[in-house]
């Protein structure tokens, strides 16, 4: 399958400031994000991922590079000449708007008849629910009655591209994993490319197609949720997405010495004689006993219930830290005690080499 | 409620009067007792040296509109009286515009400073109200009169061959006032900008709006509570204005207050003088009435 590019960023870089003092925002981001395409870019705050995205709404001009739009070079076109709409982090709803004039604003400034107005403004109105509250003011709506008003909003005029800046970061837990299948729901309805900005890690999994881990201004690895949880390519991306154990180890003939201790099964990619870091995520390591093959003896430190799991953390012999996840039915989790001697095993494939 | 209940909030009530006291005795004696009084004096005949004698006498107010001939008696329409209400109203309503033709482009400037900065630009605009308004008044005749600062340099620097006649005219009674009046719009309009998220600039370009558009649709519809404020702050007393014309308006561009002025002192009418005190207070009602009912409305629809 041939995928379509909806928008693209070619070396773009952002850089605030002048001289000397100026930080670059941006750092050579080069990216494609697919037609129809649920894509997130991920990362902690000052990551860049809200510098690229204001990029391309439009708002930002880059100090060099391009930003294209299904093809077409947009980089200095003003924010209104664009066909790309934005859902702000505090929503930015227009106070003296009703819901439905707030919602019908972007179609009035493009100039279309009052009559498909309105007509859009009622589909969009259903497809948010918000069918009630058509005439208030939004002073008058809930924290997610906004949210949805503002997306309505932004996808009344029917954009090429949607942007959301951390929409869901104002609303509390319960709300967040509602509007999250929401989100999930109006982009599968409408068919329009999503980007989606946020820090929070688990709606990046839950939500995209595809995930942009960022960190100081540079994309460190572009894919599916399953690859960036499974496959992460540096430290970086591995210790910011879920748990995860770090671990010193050197390749030795056909075998990976952790440690100085135990040899394991070589996962590819481990040049001779250099030391690397593999990282393996605590639900890849099994308790198993002490008598099976491979098995790495370790001693309980502590141990902490999560109800559905238990965090085991273990210490092996030369005093790095391991912890497993266990599911709190397998046998003998209940049965496990501070300082006993264990032995675990990865699974197959689990271990992960990085990059640095 | 319970009786405990009831007798607190009696004790609240209580209270609260008595709190409010000192303010009402001041608003009774020093607000509506005078007006009373001028609304009394208004009815009255007056006294062949100022003042007024006891006299019930309708003269005051029929004086507002008409004069009354020396010899016969008959009524005629008084034109200078109607050229004074013109020039009152509409240089006050010229001050307005002009007030906040700059003073909006000068609250933004100071709205969108930081913080620091902001508090500058602030306590430069609040200056003026340091000095007396009798001297402000004179500076700026000072500056337009035909021998001041601006004619001296323009003849100086050859732009003009003859000094621009602008003293002791409307324009320059229109001058003074936008000068005196200019804080006054300034301030309302830069507590409500101030309050102006400016994440929505953003989301009326987002949504297809030029930047006129955003102007029209976004900014002055949520930032106009301090439009009304200033207009009301800047259109009022320059209704009432006195020292302004008075300076630079000469003795022949009277507007209200100096007409007023005049029938207290060598005008020796009180009671015609009260009658046109009555009559501004009524219209800046009646204005601005009709004025914040209109920017409400036009809120509901728009």
């Amino acid at each position: 399958m041939t995928e379509v590019t909806a928008v693209e960023a070619r070396n773009a870089v952002k850089a605030f400031g002048q001289g000397e003092a100026s930080v670059r925002a941006l750092d050579d981001v080069s990216i494609k994000i697919n037609k129809g395409e649920f894509f997130t870019l991920l990362g902690p705050s000052g990551c860049g991922k809200t510098t690229l995205l204001r990029l391309i709404a439009g708002f930002e001009m880059p100090t060099s590079g391009t930003i294209l739009l299904e093809g077409a070079d947009i980089t200095y076109l003003p924010p209104n000449k664009r066909p790309v709409n934005t859902v702000f982090q505090s929503y930015a709803l227009f106070p003296h708007l009703t819901v439905a004039q707030n919602i019908g604003f972007g179609l009035e400034m493009q100039g279309r008849p009052r009559a498909e107005v309105k007509a859009t403004v009622d589909r969009m109105l259903a497809l948010v629910k918000l069918e009630p509250m058509a005439n208030r003011k939004t002073s008058q709506l809930s924290g997610g009655q906004q949210q949805r008003v503002a997306l309505a909003r932004a996808l009344a005029p029917a954009p090429k591209v949607l942007l959301l800046d951390e929409p869901l970061s104002a609303l509390d837990l319960k709300l967040r994993k509602e509007m999250q299948i929401e989100l999930k729901r109006l982009q599968m309805e409408t068919g329009i490319t999503f980007v989606f900005v946020t820090h929070d890690q688990e709606e990046a999994l839950t939500m995209s197609d595809r995930i942009g881990v960022m960190s100081a201004g540079k994309l460190q690895q572009i894919g599916t949720p399953r690859e960036i949880y499974t496959k992460p390519v540096n430290r970086f991306v591995a210790s910011f997405i879920g748990e995860t154990n770090f671990l010193p180890a050197r390749r030795d003939g056909d075998a990976l010495r952790l440690g100085e201790g135990h040899l394991i099964e070589l996962p590819a990619g481990v040049p001779e004689g250099r030391a690397v870091t593999v990282t393996v995520r605590p639900e890849q390591v099994r308790l198993v006993d002490a008598s099976e093959a491979g098995a790495i003896p370790a001693t309980v430190q502590s141990l902490v219930y999560f109800g559905t799991d238990t965090h085991c953390h273990m210490a092996l012999a030369d005093g790095t830290e391991v912890v497993a996840r266990l599911q709190s039915s397998a046998t003998g989790e209940a049965a496990l005690a501070q300082g006993q001697k264990v032995a675990f095993r990865f699974a197959a494939g689990a271990v992960q080499v990085l990059e640095d | 409620m319970s009786a405990a209940e009831d007798a607190q909030a009696a004790t609240a009530t209580r209270n609260g009067w008595l709190l409010s006291a000192p303010a009402l005795a001041i608003l009774t004696f020093a607000a509506a007792g005078p007006l009373l009084i001028v609304l009394v004096y208004s009815f009255l005949t007056p006294g062949r040296y100022g003042n007024v004698e006891w006299a019930l006498n309708f003269d005051g107010w029929i004086g507002i509109l008409y004069t009354k001939d020396i010899f016969d008696e008959t009524l005629k329409l008084a034109d200078a009286n109607m050229s004074i209400f013109w020039r009152s109203i509409k240089l006050s309503f010229l001050t307005t515009i002009i007030t906040f033709a700059v003073g909006f482009p000068t609250a933004w400037f100071i709205a969108t400073r930081p913080p620091k900065a902001r508090a500058l630009w602030l306590f430069l605009i609040t200056i003026p109200f340091w000095t007396n308004l009798l001297i402000r008044t004179f500076a700026i005749n000072e500056v337009i009169r035909n021998e001041g600062l601006m004619n001296t340099v323009l003849l100086w620097s050859g732009i003009i061959s003859e000094p621009i006649r602008i003293i002791y005219t409307d324009t320059a009674v229109f001058i003074g006032m936008a000068y005196v009046y200019l804080p006054l719009m300034v301030l309302p309009l830069f507590a409500s900008i101030d309050r102006f998220d400016m994440k929505l600039l953003e989301a009326g370009y987002d949504l297809y709006a030029s930047r006129m558009q955003v102007l029209r649709r976004v900014i002055l519809p949520i930032v106009k509570p301090g439009i009304v404020a200033g207009s009301i702050l800047v259109f009022v007393p320059s209704l009432g204005a006195y020292v302004t014309p008075r300076v630079l308006g000469g003795g022949k561009n009277m507007m209200i207050g100096n007409f007023i002025e005049l029938q207290f002192g060598q005008g020796r009418n009180w009671p015609l003088g009260a009658a046109l005190s009555m009559t501004l207070l009524f219209v800046v009602m009646v204005a601005l009435l009709f004025y914040v009912r209109a920017a409400n409305g036009e809120k509901k629809n728009g």
